[in-house]
């Protein structure tokens, strides 16, 4: 009698929670992005200074994620495989960077690259290297941020794979290239598909670390990506952040169906 | 790293839980390549890890201890670090009980939309925290079509900061859920017990560890978070969170103020790192 409608009750005010929190919000900033039509669309998306901050925002997020790659896979094939001093240690400090603020990220880089008072700010201006209010900068900020996300995606299935037919290949003959590409890759792929489609989702749309080290410079030498781009245009009351903010929200979600489907379809076969 | 893991993006429903990861594992000595490698790896992570997080806490403690305790005392630094804390654990709480409720629902209720609901969960964490931030001032912002104006709130601080954590305290309760042996629930149905109780006393002690390791998660998230914030806050100085604070501070280039709050911010997400370090351990040992 009561079961029935305690489990009703429950399934009621967790939907609402979920409705009241996210649900209505997605509904309501998609109808306000289509309210324009598709002129309102076109006006937004087209202007110089967008189309600056998307091809802008699409670079920073190829080098960081393909930093990340190569990184993500070193260090899970060395956690995975390799005895060493610290090797725990290393795979917690990889995990870091998703709990520290972007904030503090982002001042951290100024801090050490910073022109002026940086740790290495001097040696890299003489070599005429400018990292923060740059290209580079934006891109290791959007780098730190995205760290751990092939890394955890990689590890665990390294782990469950273990090391015999690794260890078979190398006893047949096989050299570490060949049996990275026959044996690792292959295993790895999947894991490192979601990874990378992952942190590119997380790339394209990180703010507070590239706000603090970009200087959000528009116009010549931009260093203003779409994120930057949406908050400005909310808070000069100018219009497009609606539309803008949807492109986001359709790559994010598009990301995650991608990689939900994929992942289901993987556990039933 | 399996507590430590933040959410999974769709690992949900074929999520296992994984052996704690032992120390002395059947592995190679490094060779020179691998060693090169490992080399390699530590030159890029202290480059952009380790020396920048460390120059943050040698500015915010280089003025000597007074110096770093005043910056964090003024009004406005106090003010701020109130609020984010009190808002943190707070967001940290109710996720406990709605995390776990979700993940129930999830896991023993079946109806239909739940493969849906379970995309849903992951928007929040997924999406950028600007746009997370304009999603809800869309909804409940100054022109609100349901009627609602947080605008400028702390309420308004403290939804931001419920819809970016959502998935954390879900993500690490349903593997265990899913997991959970039905047995023990059986037999105490058996004896008489009420679902309430059965709850309480059989499923709820074997979800704790995860419950908290999630809530800790969302308490770290919250306590860093700036982008989802930032809009709905209204500029306000009732509304600004220490993320905030720090920002303003290095716009105005007191590098000495914003390092000392940046550094109370890093202090808190190495705590609780490292406590959930020790409680996966302890967990790790008993299971």
């Amino acid at each position: 009698m009561g079961e029935r409608r305690g489990r009703l009750l429950q399934r009621s005010i967790a939907l609402g929670y979920v409705g009241v929190l996210v649900i209505v919000p997605l509904f309501v900033i998609t109808w306000r992005a289509l309210a324009d039509g598709w002129s309102g669309f076109v006006s937004a998306l087209s202007s110089e200074q967008a189309v600056t901050a998307f091809r802008l925002t699409a670079e920073i997020a190829v080098a960081a994620v393909a930093i990340n790659t190569v990184f993500g896979v070193g260090v899970a094939l060395l956690i995975t495989r390799y005895r060493f001093r610290g090797r725990r240690f290393l795979g917690s400090l990889a995990d870091l960077p998703i709990s520290v603020s972007p904030i503090v990220v982002g001042f951290a880089l100024v801090l050490v690259y910073g022109p002026t008072n940086g740790w290495f700010g001097k040696s890299l201006a003489h070599a005429n290297i400018q990292v923060i209010f740059a290209l580079p900068g934006m891109i290791l900020a959007t780098a730190f941020v995205t760290m751990p996300l092939v890394l955890r995606e990689v590890v665990p299935v390294l782990e469950e794979e273990g090391l015999d037919q690794e260890q078979a290949a190398r006893v047949l003959g096989a050299n570490a290239v060949q049996r990275f590409r026959r044996i690792t890759l292959p295993v790895i792929r999947p894991a490192l598909t979601y990874g990378i489609v992952l942190s590119l989702a997380r790339a394209i749309g990180e703010f507070g670390a590239v706000k603090v080290v970009s200087g959000n410079v528009s116009g010549v030498g931009q260093t203003q990506t779409v994120p930057l781009l949406i908050e400005e245009r909310v808070e000069q009351i100018e219009p497009g952040s609606y539309q803008l903010a949807f492109v986001l929200i359709l790559v994010t979600v598009l990301a995650i169906v991608l990689v939900s489907l994929k992942r289901s379809k993987e556990s039933v076969s | 790293m399996t507590l430590l893991d933040a959410p999974r993006v769709g690992s949900a429903p074929d999520a296992n839980v994984r052996p704690a990861r032992s120390d002395a594992p059947a592995g190679v000595r490094l060779g020179r390549v691998s060693g090169l490698g490992l080399g390699t790896a530590v030159l890029w992570l202290s480059l952009l890890v380790l020396i920048p997080l460390a120059a943050v806490v040698a500015k915010g403690l280089g003025g000597g201890w007074s110096a770093f305790w005043a910056d964090i005392t003024t009004p406005q630094a106090a003010a701020a670090l109130r609020l984010t804390v009190l808002s943190s654990l707070f967001v940290a709480a109710i996720n406990a009980v709605m995390g776990t409720l979700l993940a129930w629902v999830l896991v023993r209720d079946s109806f239909p939309g739940r493969r849906l609901v379970e995309l849903v969960i992951d928007i929040p964490f997924a999406l950028p925290t600007i746009v997370a931030g304009l999603v809800l001032l869309s909804v409940y912002g100054s022109d609100s079509p349901v009627g609602i104006n947080l605008l400028g709130t702390q309420r308004a601080v403290v939804f931001a900061l419920l819809f970016v954590t959502l998935p954390f305290v879900v993500r690490s309760v349903q593997p265990v859920l899913i997991a959970l042996d039905t047995e023990a629930e059986q037999a105490a149905a058996c004896l008489g017990a009420g679902p309430r109780t059965i709850f309480r006393r059989i499923v709820l002690p074997l979800l704790l560890p995860a419950i908290a390791s999630g809530a800790a998660l969302a308490f770290a998230r919250a306590m860093g978070e700036y982008g989802s914030v930032l809009l709905i806050s209204g500029g306000l100085d009732r509304t600004r969170v220490s993320s905030m604070y720090a920002f303003q501070l290095i716009q105005n280039y007191n590098y000495a103020g914003a390092a000392a709050t940046a550094t109370v911010l890093l202090v808190v997400s190495l705590a609780v790192i490292v406590g959930l370090d020790v409680l996966q351990r302890r967990v790790g040992r008993r299971g």
